[in-house]
């Protein structure tokens, strides 16, 4: 039987050992509720397992040249990574509930939030939230905690991905969610102001933003914290090789996925919801928290801390109530930032900026083909309208080998014409030129 | 050991970038820029490797040893599935591709995985459709209360209150308040949910009750049918954490005792690896009435047997992730439920049952058990009255069984047993392996008496020896900025 030691021979040993037959030990479940036979599917070997699966994988098309993004990258991941995490020493272990045999996760746990706020400027971090979506979800209900009022103020240039997260989850609670519409690329100053008052607990924005704007929030962060709101900014950790920082400009608790961090994009999963807040407000975060401290020989040790907020003790009553998180996710973007450094992080942020910034003049020097927005900064997505339906030509560029961008009409219904272009470091000139190429001859 | 940032040196280089291939023609300007680079480490890919190594040799997993720790099902994690979530055709799909025009036609392989995981696990658990979405057990927690206020809000039932075991994880009460509901604590008795103070709780407030099933002592409720019933009667939901699905996983189904929505560990029963703390997945498994407030987006197959994503559910709670859940984990547990099939996964309760017995069997007369009848996949001692008397605490035994091998039970949960350790041997360990453990467990317990100092200073072979949690939450010290 698969992954099981025991045979029949030890079984019945055991059985023995115990004085019971195998139908005693389940007779705490009445009879008519037991099951006769599930209706699977005969068991495969592993031979036969990996050819079935194998032909299924065969079913995706990985072929195309990726210039999708949306909050979810395809970066280079050095080999490295993949050969650390895949210590069994690490992904076969549970959360590090007893520290004398967890100081490995412990440590990894330590430096990534270490990392997380040298990323982001802030003070203080957790060991991961599920994906960037959740991690905005879980730093709003600690805003509303924080500031004890119910309005949050969201701009509409946050992902709309994670926006339709947000209205999911504030359904069955009294938060009024209020939005705000972006003008040309940027957060809307005017109405983010105009909707900020006193029972608001916080400003929701991204940088850069879901079409790949770049904003400074600083004059927001003041104007929130005048009315005693707080500034939560989602961000993407590759473009911190080089963007101002949310802590720069004065946020109070920071988010986003980090995926982008040595994380394959898996079909959506797993991802590494990412948090940062300021020292202050630390006993209102989620999620496990890794300390540091000494041992009764002195030695320094790293163990969980803070775990009076959470679940397994406060009960309802708990900030979160978050258990599993994505550990081995926040070790792999641990270990990418580790063998980035922080010029490896740096270059790749220009190289995503200078090739986006390529591809954009290819394709805007198109005829009929123009920039979205005025604002001209962008990091390594940008926006055009094309002269006609842009899902009709990403249908159509699918069938040349493209993967050519993100119809931006799914969330924005006066941008039928728009596609959001993504650029990572891996794309090269020459793949740029034949996506614009190609372009040109659908249009 | 050193911190990664304390091993730096100024210009070393882990990864080269390639070199730029075109022009750098517009410099963001620089209010825009953060000015200085990053405080990360400079270290070459060899001391990252040696880094790493050295901290995963401070680390015990499954693949060590011996890892009972109960509650958390730490089975063995067949290697094939990891093998099979790294081929290309998984790793490398852009979540969005599905979603472009003809882009579900080029997922075809990746949703086949999604819709087929759904029906093995209707089938399993006797539910009628499932999302994938949630990424972990609390996150189906907080799903199926979201659905369970759905449900309730389209009734227009106004219902607030939440019957939880006290014996119940934290996890439970946790996301039933996040989902805005009060919380009811029943006690339990004979180590089960009270069904006469489950009575006495029912009138119309009553939105739904949580519970596991065998509970954290171990234990079925033999009432469960009852139960369901009852709260049924009131128009309420019964929810199933399957945390403990391990224990009657092929042998009997949530669905068939009552239960309306169900949530399931994959990291634990479907032999998922737990990564030291996720990530896991927790697909919602809800009954018929139900279906129509799973999130969106669903798989579906379509009549000519091509699969596609559905979105137009008007009733759907909407988005709790961004796409599909983990699907690499998902993944996983699909090939395990394909190697297993049927008989394979009556025959892990049935193992998971019987080390449990085995254990508690051969350790009762050394230790204090919680509830001495059969158990399920998990038994529940504590300290017995002479190991108090010299000072013999749960977390002493822990960590002598440190010193010879083995990651200790679960300590000090349930929390309505004093002293408590939570054994779960799960059905991949072998009798050999229980025999050590147990014998373990004696030698401890005869030392307890002999020479409790000696329990008192464990751990002496481990990296650290009981880190001062205390100066840890005193002094705090969460980041090296």
């Amino acid at each position: 039987m698969p992954f099981i030691s025991n045979t029949d021979q030890q079984r019945h040993q055991m059985l023995e050992a115990i004085g019971m037959t195998m139908d005693g030990l389940f007779a705490d479940i009445p009879q008519e509720l037991m099951t006769n036979s599930l209706n699977l599917p005969k068991s495969m070997t592993e031979q036969q397992v990996r050819s079935h699966l194998a032909e299924m994988a065969g079913k995706n098309h990985i072929d195309l040249t990726c210039f999708l993004g949306g909050g979810f990258y395809d970066h280079f991941i050095p080999a490295a990574v993949y050969s650390i995490v895949s210590r069994s020493e690490f992904y076969t272990a549970y959360t590090p509930y007893q520290p004398e045999l967890s100081q490995g996760t412990l440590q990894a746990i330590y430096e990534f939030q270490s990392s997380v706020c040298r990323l982001t400027d802030m003070e203080v971090s957790n060991a991961s939230l599920y994906d960037g979506g959740t991690a905005i979800y879980e730093a709003m209900m600690m805003a509303l905690r924080i500031t004890r009022r119910n309005k949050i103020v969201i701009d509409d240039s946050v992902n709309p991905i994670y926006r339709v997260m947000m209205d999911s989850y504030t359904q069955n609670l009294k938060i009024e969610l209020e939005q705000t519409t972006s003008i040309d690329g940027l957060a809307n100053r005017e109405a983010i102001l105009d909707k900020l008052d006193d029972k608001t607990a916080a400003v929701i924005l991204q940088n850069p933003n879901f079409c790949g704007c770049i904003d400074d929030f600083t004059d927001i962060a003041q104007a929130a914290h005048e009315k005693g709101a707080l500034l939560i900014v989602s961000t993407y950790p590759i473009s911190l090789g080089i963007l101002k920082t949310p802590g720069q400009m004065g946020a109070d608790i920071v988010t986003g996925e980090g995926q982008s961090l040595g994380l394959p994009m898996s079909f959506g999963g797993p991802y590494l919801g990412f948090m940062a807040s300021r020292k202050k407000f630390v006993r209102q975060m989620p999620g496990r928290i890794v300390g540091r401290t000494t041992d009764r020989q002195d030695r320094r040790s790293f163990v969980l801390t803070l775990q009076p907020r959470e679940q397994h003790i406060r009960r309802d009553k708990a900030t979160s109530n978050i258990c599993s998180n994505e550990a081995l996710c926040a070790l792999t973007a641990l270990v990418y930032l580790s063998l980035m450094g922080k010029e490896g992080l740096k270059e790749t942020a220009q190289l995503c900026a200078d090739k986006a910034s390529y591809a954009y003049q290819r394709i805007t020097a198109i005829p009929g083909v123009e920039a979205h927005f005025r604002s001209k900064w962008f990091f390594n997505e940008f926006v055009v309208d094309l002269p006609c339906d842009a899902a009709d030509v990403v249908a159509k560029l699918i069938e040349k080998g493209f993967a050519a961008g993100f119809p931006l009409r799914r969330y924005y219904n006066d941008m039928e014409n728009s596609l959001l272009i993504s650029v990572t470091e891996k794309r090269s000139k020459q793949q740029i030129g034949l996506l614009a190429e190609a372009l040109e001859s659908v249009l | 050991m050193k911190l990664v940032f304390e091993k730096s040196v100024p210009n070393r280089r882990g990864v080269r970038t390639s070199p730029s291939d075109v022009p750098t023609s517009i410099n963001i300007k620089s209010e825009l820029l953060r000015g200085s680079t990053p405080t990360l480490p400079e270290l070459s890919e060899l001391d990252v490797v040696r880094h790493f190594t050295q901290l995963c040799q401070r680390n015990f997993g499954v693949d060590t040893n011996f890892y009972p720790l109960g509650s958390c099902t730490m089975k063995y994690n067949p290697k094939v599935a990891d093998r099979i979530a790294s081929y290309p055709g998984f790793a490398h799909i852009h979540p969005l591709l599905p979603q472009l025009r003809l882009g579900g036609m080029l997922t075809q392989g990746a949703l086949q995985v999604l819709y087929e995981t759904d029906m093995l696990l209707r089938e399993i658990t006797g539910m009628a459709g499932y999302t994938m979405q949630p990424m972990a057990g609390a996150h189906g927690e907080l799903t199926g209360m979201m659905i369970m206020a759905a449900y309730h809000r389209d009734k227009g039932n106004h219902k607030k209150t939440v019957l939880i075991p006290d014996s119940a994880h934290g996890t439970n009460p946790a996301s039933a308040a996040i989902a805005g509901f009060k919380v009811k604590t029943i006690p339990s008795k004979d180590g089960v949910m009270d069904l006469d103070a489950v009575k006495e709780s029912l009138n119309d407030d009553i939105a739904g009750v949580m519970l596991t099933c065998p509970n954290t002592l171990g234990l079925f409720n033999p009432h469960i049918r009852q139960l369901c019933d009852l709260i049924h009667s009131v128009d309420g939901l019964a929810y199933y954490d399957g945390a403990n699905l391990n224990a009657i996983v092929g042998q009997a189904r949530p669905g068939d005792f009552g239960f309306d929505i169900v949530h399931l560990n994959l990291h634990k029963t479907f032999a998922t690896p737990h990564g030291g703390g996720g990530p896991g997945a927790g697909p919602v498994g809800v009954c018929q009435r139900l279906v129509d407030y799973l999130p969106v987006s669903i798989v579906i197959k379509r009549d000519d047997g091509t699969y596609a994503l559905e979105y137009d559910r008007p009733k759907s709670i909407g988005y709790v992730a961004p796409f599909y859940g983990n699907f690499a984990v998902v993944l996983r547990a699909y090939v395990y439920m394909l190697m297993l099939g049927a008989k394979g996964l009556k025959r892990v309760a049935e193992n998971a049952v019987l080390n449990a017995n085995y254990i508690r069997h051969k350790l009762k007369d050394y230790y204090k058990i919680a509830y001495d009848r059969v158990c399920m996949h998990e038994c529940v001692f504590s300290t017995t009255a002479k190991m108090a008397e010299n000072g013999i605490r749960a977390v002493d035994i822990a960590k002598a069984l440190i010193d010879r091998g083995f990651h200790p039970p679960t300590v000090y949960f349930p929390t309505i047993v004093r002293e408590s350790m939570m054994i779960e041997p799960t059905e991949t360990e072998s009798m050999e392996t229980l025999d050590a453990f147990i014998d373990a467990m004696i030698e401890i317990a005869e030392l307890a008496q002999s020479d409790p100092e000696k329990l008192k200073a464990a751990p002496e072979k481990a990296t650290v020896n009981r880190p001062d949690e205390t100066k840890a939450a005193k002094e705090l010290d969460i980041a090296s900025l």
